[in-house]
């Protein structure tokens, strides 16, 4: 639905399907391939359509076959093309680490620079809808500890629709985590949304007292924790990490040097987080100017659980923010 | 066994001259090895030099070849200077892959080279997707895939047999049957030894052939590249071959009989073709010498050029982790 502002309303689903689209067009040699993206549209709908508009060559629909089709991607994208690899959940991706790992990233160090990989992997990522111990962990920080890859998790509705052309122009392999609760948000996106910098984290919400920094599924969570500290009367900024590998110190940095504190929210298990590679960062590079220690709020270090309950006090929330930042700010609730 | 393919002298001598090119090398590498001029894993072809020559042969320069990290042969038959991969062996800037790869990674651009791969079944789903970029730009290329029989056993094998035969993909699948997965006899890690058998429930054709013999690896190697090409799709071709030396130069070799091993040496490929070609009166000893002194000349001509190298200064070390192109 278009309205006067020159906006239009969409869903992250949407915007991601409208990039695919969008590079589909563009680009004859970028083709989708993974589970079920053709006739049912993809496990979580974004491929929907996408078949009937650029036929089966270009959406393909694999056999259940991890390592086969992501290495596939590698060697089709050696072969010349721009393949787009969808892996229905980063949990089932662990079938395809050796390509991803052993192959993708490690490709053009090993072979002294003759064969660069532009293949992106999508994968869903992340909890909230209790789907247990194998379809809800966020894995990402696995594979943002490997040099030759970089990786994206788009956050927001600009993000969905505008990280994957500049994915797909990136010469080395880039693997996009969609977080499985944000495929349903809905929202205003400028009509001629277009590409975004995938090199820089964002300011999602400007703020002296506290930098709250996040990423994915999070970021909403953490915006709300923001407003609910707001209503007590601490001004929080919001760091939307964007890129998890190369990490974008600086903006994390600035942030930190004006506010003097600082929460991360990851949902991944705190034991070798991304949230710990960002509280070392801040450590090693800003800790005299820090007046506390960077708290983290993480998941609890539990397989997911299932009952709706448990699942939810094992995930980060707004409310666990909220309380990491009045500690930080010694306050108490 | 009494080799009985045809053979013309002009072939028997170019197929003798690239087996002995191979294991001269090699041969030096382990003098190299023990200098500790190489370090790191070395995996030996000595024995299995028929398989490459015998394949490589029927490939066209636009044509791909994947392989293991048992690769110094395929390397060399496929036409990659001995110089740059002796550098490689060495470390040097000037190795094939800038000294980062080693004697498991080799890779060669010029020569549609991916490898070098030293995960045991991680080139197969490499390889089918070079087979289905030349797929989907109307390329006429065949993608040769060489792999041990210990990656028979690993899942990789099967998704891409699979995947290669479901969207009629056109790649040679090269099993190098050598027997022993490290120290792990074929038999005692597969229910079904009969790894064509075992490849052709993909619906792909499959067959075996004796990988010693050079002239019979080319003969079939000659067929099933010409099926690929003519098909598009996909064709397995096992060479039941043998390692004569130990899996790495790590390993004591506990788990193989010696008089096994002593009955394979009597069917080495270099001897086997050269006592033939001498009995079809192809071969004599002058121009067996002459080879010898060629081939000695071109690796002595190589360890110079290796030793000469140089060492990559530390401060590139992490150059190539990402590609040097700006990104638009």
């Amino acid at each position: 639905m278009t309205t006067s502002t020159g906006t239009v309303t969409t869903t992250y689903r949407e915007a991601l399907r409208a990039a695919l689209r969008e590079a589909m067009q563009r680009d004859e040699r970028v083709f989708l391939m993974g589970e079920d993206v053709g006739p049912y549209g993809g496990a979580f709908g974004v491929s929907l359509g996408l078949l009937e508009e650029f036929g089966p060559e270009r959406v393909r629909d694999t056999p259940l076959s991890e390592s086969a089709f992501v290495g596939a991607g590698i060697g089709a994208a050696l072969g010349g093309m721009r393949p787009i690899v969808e892996v229905m959940t980063v949990n089932f991706s662990m079938l395809a680490m050796d390509q991803l790992v052993n192959t993708a990233a490690a490709l053009l160090h090993m072979s002294g620079g003759q064969f660069p990989v532009p293949l992106v992997v999508r994968m869903t990522t992340g909890a909230g809808r209790q789907l247990a111990a194998q379809h809800s962990h966020s894995l990402e920080n696995w594979y943002a500890h490997v040099p030759g890859l970089r990786v994206l998790a788009p956050a927001t509705l600009a993000d969905a629709r505008g990280m994957l052309w500049p994915a797909l122009q990136d010469p080395d392999p880039v693997i996009m985590f969609e977080h499985g609760s944000l495929y349903n948000l809905a929202g205003e996106l400028a009509e001629d949304a277009g590409p975004v910098d995938i090199d820089r984290a964002a300011v999602r919400r400007e703020g002296a007292d506290v930098t709250l920094v996040t990423y994915g599924g999070s970021l909403g969570k953490t915006l709300e924790a923001a407003d609910a500290l707001a209503a007590e009367g601490v001004d929080a900024e919001v760091v939307d990490l964007r890129t998890l590998r190369p990490l974008d110190d600086a903006t994390v940095l600035a942030s930190v040097r004006r506010t003097h504190r600082a929460v991360v929210v990851d949902e991944g298990w705190r034991t070798g987080s991304l949230a710990a590679e960002v509280s070392a960062r801040i450590t090693e590079q800003a800790f005299y100017e820090l007046d506390a220690p960077v708290a983290r709020v993480c998941s609890v270090e539990v397989p997911m659980p299932y009952a709706r309950h448990l699942e939810l006090a094992a995930l980060p929330s707004s409310e666990r923010v909220v309380a990491a930042a009045r500690e930080v700010l010694g306050r108490r609730g | 066994m009494t080799i009985t393919h045809e053979v013309d002298r002009d072939t028997g001598l170019a197929l003798l001259h690239e087996m002995l090119r191979i294991r001269r090398f090699e041969e030096r590498c382990v003098e190299l090895y023990s200098a500790a001029e190489i370090r790191g894993f070395l995996h030996l072809y000595i024995g299995e030099e028929a398989v490459a020559v015998g394949v490589i042969r029927h490939l066209d320069p636009e044509d791909a070849v994947v392989a293991t990290y048992r690769e110094h042969g395929h390397a060399l038959a496929r036409g990659v200077p001995m110089d740059a991969v002796m550098a490689e062996m060495l470390g040097k800037v000037e190795g094939v892959s800038r000294g980062r790869g080693g004697s498991m990674h080799l890779f060669h651009a010029p020569s549609r080279l991916y490898g070098g791969n030293a995960i045991v079944g991680g080139g197969l789903p490499l390889a089918v997707g070079l087979a289905l970029a030349d797929s989907m730009q109307g390329r006429d290329r065949v993608t040769a895939c060489f792999f041990g029989e210990g990656a028979v056993a690993e899942g990789e094998f099967h998704e891409s047999m699979n995947l290669a035969a479901l969207w009629h993909l056109p790649v040679l699948f090269l099993c190098e049957n050598n027997l022993y997965a490290m120290g792990t006899a074929l038999a005692r890690s597969e229910s079904e030894t009969n790894l064509a058998i075992k490849a052709s429930a993909y619906e792909m054709p499959a067959w075996s052939v004796d990988g010693m013999d050079v002239l019979a690896v080319s003969e079939a190697a000659a067929r099933a590249v010409g099926l690929v090409r003519d098909s598009g799709g996909p064709v397995f071709l096992e060479a039941r071959t043998y390692r004569f030396r130990a899996h790495s130069m790590y390993d004591p070799d506990r788990y193989r009989d010696k008089a096994e091993v002593e009955r394979w040496r009597e069917r080495d490929p270099l001897t086997l073709l050269a006592d033939r070609l001498r009995a079809d009166g192809l071969l004599s000893d002058q121009d067996q010498t002459r080879d010898d002194a060629e081939v000695a000349a071109e690796v002595d001509a190589a360890v110079a050029y290796a030793q000469a190298g140089t060492d990559e200064p530390v401060e590139e070390l992490t150059r190539f982790v990402h590609s040097e192109a700006v990104r638009p």
